[in-house]
């Protein structure tokens, strides 16, 4: 029942089901237009938003106009701070990185757990649950906790696919050096986050009305022609939701390659992603002003990129 | 749009397809190794771990793991279990604040009028969009300020900020809350905040369930913020104690105690209390979790 009710207001949030409900709504909400209620619900959460969402929004950026030197103290500079962020070498590495890691890792890790949800909506044996529960797991495990654990199989001294690779007498790859650490934390957060976006696909293609597939069976439809022809395109907007997901986790990618750091031999540099460099700038370095700007700058980088996003995929008024 | 379609079983398949049981059966090893790997590699001693026999994911001759439990709760004078007091602490009020939060503001949004709402809940959708960590290093600059930094409010304040949770409960109250059972409320004479828990909680509970779990698993899980925040040992949460651990283990400056032994048996404690709360609230998420979340 939670479930039907929760596919229900899914669907109704792709749909735009809220603008439906005031429309529904119009009459009794103007009866009560004379009473405060509505804010005074609203106001403790208002509250929160203002405090740790304007304010330090804010704030960077008050600090971000200035520079705090030994020598000159603190000055008004301007758009000094981003002028140097959009041309730091360091910082625009890092922002190069998360985008191709976000251009080849999102399409992996959509394809994987699309694949996943299509088999398991096609499936009611109870193997089938056993597995979207496991498949599911990670997402329950710290990202610190799955980093390690990763990094400890990665390890060439003592992790398995030295086993492995000792069988057919080669030595294994270390997946945590140079040229192979795109794969290796590829791999760690498709590991993390497939079997999330499995279930929210999952519970997608549990809403379809089964009635479809019959109507398409009877006109001869393959199984295949049944998913990609009326299944995906059903749970298109629930792809759009991932997709938006996905974009602005990899976009602030920090935690897994700051605990893969210390055992990946300097490959993992203080610079390797925009949100690391930020950490270092303002704990490190104590350039907080300068770190405020590198902040405040991603923020407006993802935001852009997934307003630009939801704008191009918005044709049937999906997520927002 | 508003007809709840009950899932039923597909006629297809039926479970007899061998291929698709060998994709599923490739996945569930995939997604279990690691998990496997932390299991086993807890019940080794700290030889066994680097050097033993069996190799990486199978158990040693040595069975150590209540050892390894036994110098997990003494080491440093049992630290870890002060860090995981200290993970469960930020878990619950921190989830337990964002969500009592969300459930008001989200009810406010969907059933009220009133100035400026359509405004602020553009500004909300807004804010789902902003990156949670572009705003931990502004948010530990204006907490210096307020001497705030380096305690337990430093991690629990932030973490009832939940904008993506007022959206779901908003979404999810337009739909499962008639309008005319608020009006046969107050007609007869219960005022809002009755009518709040007695009518509306009960009718959002699927809602409720979700986002307490999520913004509970986003605390638990959460790094960056407490690694901003703190640098107290004594208030860390096991994700930062562990990542500290690590970074010393790495650099070999464990003084003597193999702290990898440690680490793999508190990253195993550390994740057990979740696993079981997905388990016993399955029937609750396995729906509820289509609503999504950016945690």
């Amino acid at each position: 029942m939670a479930n039907a009710a929760a596919v229900r207001a899914e669907k109704s949030a792709r749909t735009g089901g809220g603008r439906a409900g005031d429309a529904g709504s119009k009459r009794s909400s103007r009866q009560r237009k004379h009473l405060p209620a509505g804010s005074l619900f609203i106001a403790p959460f208002g509250v929160v938003f203002l405090i740790f969402l304007i304010a330090p929004l804010a704030y960077a950026f008050y600090l971000s106009l200035f520079t705090k030197g030994l020598a000159t103290g603190t000055e008004f500079k301007g758009i000094a701070n981003y002028v140097r962020a959009f041309t730091d070498p360091s910082f625009l590495k890092g922002i190069w990185f998360v985008i191709r890691f976000s251009l080849v890792l999102i399409p992996v890790q959509m394809a994987v757990s699309l694949a996943a949800a299509l088999v398991l909506d096609s499936m009611t044996s109870r193997f089938a649950r056993f597995s979207r529960l496991m498949i599911f797991l990670p997402y329950a495990i710290p990202a610190v906790i799955g980093a390690l654990m990763w990094g400890f199989l990665y390890s060439p001294s003592f992790g398995p696919l030295q086993q492995l690779f000792g069988l057919i007498g080669q030595k294994a790859p270390f997946l945590l050096s140079p040229d192979n650490i795109f794969g290796g934390l590829m791999n760690v957060v498709t590991w993390q986050w497939a079997g999330y976006y499995m279930i929210i696909i999952y519970a997608a293609l549990q809403g379809i009305d089964p009635t479809l597939y019959e109507a398409a069976r009877m006109d001869g439809a393959s199984a295949r022609q049944l998913a990609f022809r009326i299944k995906i395109p059903m749970v298109s907007s629930a792809l759009v939701l991932i997709l938006v997901f996905a974009l602005i986790g990899t976009l602030q990618f920090f935690t897994e390659p700051q605990i893969l750091g210390p055992v990946a031999n300097g490959t993992i540099t203080p610079d390797f992603t925009p949100n690391i460099y930020a950490f270092n700038l303002a704990f490190a370095y104590a350039q907080f002003n300068y770190a405020s700007a590198i902040s405040f700058a991603l923020g407006i980088v993802v935001f852009i990129g997934v307003y630009v996003f939801l704008f191009l995929t918005r044709r049937r008024g999906s997520f927002l | 749009m508003t007809t709840v379609r009950r899932a039923q079983p597909r006629t297809q398949g039926g479970g007899r397809n061998v291929v698709a049981h060998l994709f599923l059966a490739a996945l569930v090893i995939y997604f279990l190794v690691p998990v496997w790997f932390l299991f086993v590699a807890s019940t080794k001693d700290a030889h066994g771990l680097f050097a033993g026999s069996a190799g990486a994911l199978w158990f040693d001759k040595n069975f150590d793991l209540f050892g390894n439990l036994a110098a997990l709760t003494t080491f440093n004078q049992g630290i870890f279990l002060r860090w995981l007091g200290n993970s469960a602490l930020y878990a619950l009020s921190g989830g337990v604040g964002a969500t009592v939060l969300a459930v008001l503001a989200g009810y406010g949004f969907a059933k009220f009028q009133f100035r400026g709402r359509n405004l602020s809940f553009a500004i909300l959708l807004g804010s789902v969009m902003v990156p949670a960590t572009a705003l931990v290093i502004p948010t530990f600059v204006l907490l210096s300020q307020l001497g705030l930094t380096d305690t337990i409010w430093a991690v629990i304040l932030p973490s009832l900020l939940n904008p993506f949770g007022v959206y779901l409960i908003r979404v999810y109250a337009a739909d499962a809350i008639p309008d005319e059972l608020l009006d046969a409320a107050r007609v007869d004479g219960a005022g809002e905040i009755r009518t709040f828990f007695q009518v509306v909680l009960p009718l959002m509970r699927p809602a409720v369930v979700t986002v307490l779990l999520l913004s509970i698993v986003g605390t638990w899980n959460n790094y960056f913020l407490p690694l901003a925040m703190l640098s107290n040992t004594n208030l860390f949460p096991t994700t930062v104690g562990i990542g500290l651990w690590e970074g010393l283990a790495a650099s070999n400056n464990a003084g003597g105690q193999s702290l990898w032994s440690l680490i793999i048996v508190g990253s195993l404690i550390s994740i057990i209390p979740l696993i079981i709360a997905f388990l016993s609230l399955q029937k609750y998420w396995q729906g509820g979790l289509s609503l999504g979340s950016f945690k």
